[in-house]
């Protein structure tokens, strides 16, 4: 009893993190500050309902805890491998006054040197 | 209780999926694609739990070891490494 409202809950937040990220995919003016809303939110999003649905059925626990280790590890690495790509791909960041794209910064003293 | 959870995890299929359609350049529609392989990881399970079938577990540990090389791949391939 405990663990199913523990799993229920769990999967409220997930969900509600999911449809979060999606929101901000939506609605964020430039690809790294869609990235950012999309890939955090959404990490954490897929953790809890996973997460849950291992406390909602306790004999399915392991195999749902593989998936969850296996997200948490693989989702930081593609939004990384992604970001860096577009960067170098040549799309300016979204600043607004007194913002600085430090990356940008170091690839041309690189450049240079 | 479950079957809301659901339509609002279709809510936010629709939005990726608009942002997919919509995005002004090609890594926009990736990010898009990396998030609905994420959605659709999460969903899987979800259904399986719906559906109380054990099947749909391992459908989306496979479903996520794929989409992360699928990605990565894009991700490679737009950078021009590949």
């Amino acid at each position: 009893m405990v663990l199913t409202v523990i799993g229920y809950i769990l999967v409220t937040i997930g969900v509600l993190f999911l449809f979060l990220g999606a929101l901000g995919i939506f609605r964020m003016p430039d690809v790294f500050t869609r990235m950012q809303a999309g890939t955090k939110a959404t990490t954490l999003g897929a953790l809890g309902t996973i997460i849950g649905v291992g406390f909602l059925q306790p004999e399915w626990i392991w195999k749902t805890l593989i998936i969850a280790v296996f997200i948490a590890i693989s989702n930081p690495i593609s939004s990384h491998a992604l970001a860096r790509g577009s960067h170098k791909i040549g799309i300016k960041p979204y600043l607004k006054e007194g913002g600085v794209d430090t990356y940008a910064e170091v690839d041309e003293g690189v450049k240079e040197a | 209780m479950i079957y809301f959870l659901l339509i609002v995890m279709l809510l936010a299929i629709i939005f990726c999926a608009a942002r997919g359609l919509l995005g002004p350049t090609a890594s926009d529609r990736i990010v898009a694609l990396d998030n609905l392989t994420t959605i659709t990881t999460a969903g899987l399970v979800l259904l399986g739990f719906v559906f109380q079938r054990f099947i749909y577990i391992d459908v989306s540990l496979i479903y996520g070891v794929l989409s992360f090389i699928g990605v990565l791949t894009l991700a490679r391939y737009m950078e021009g490494g590949l």
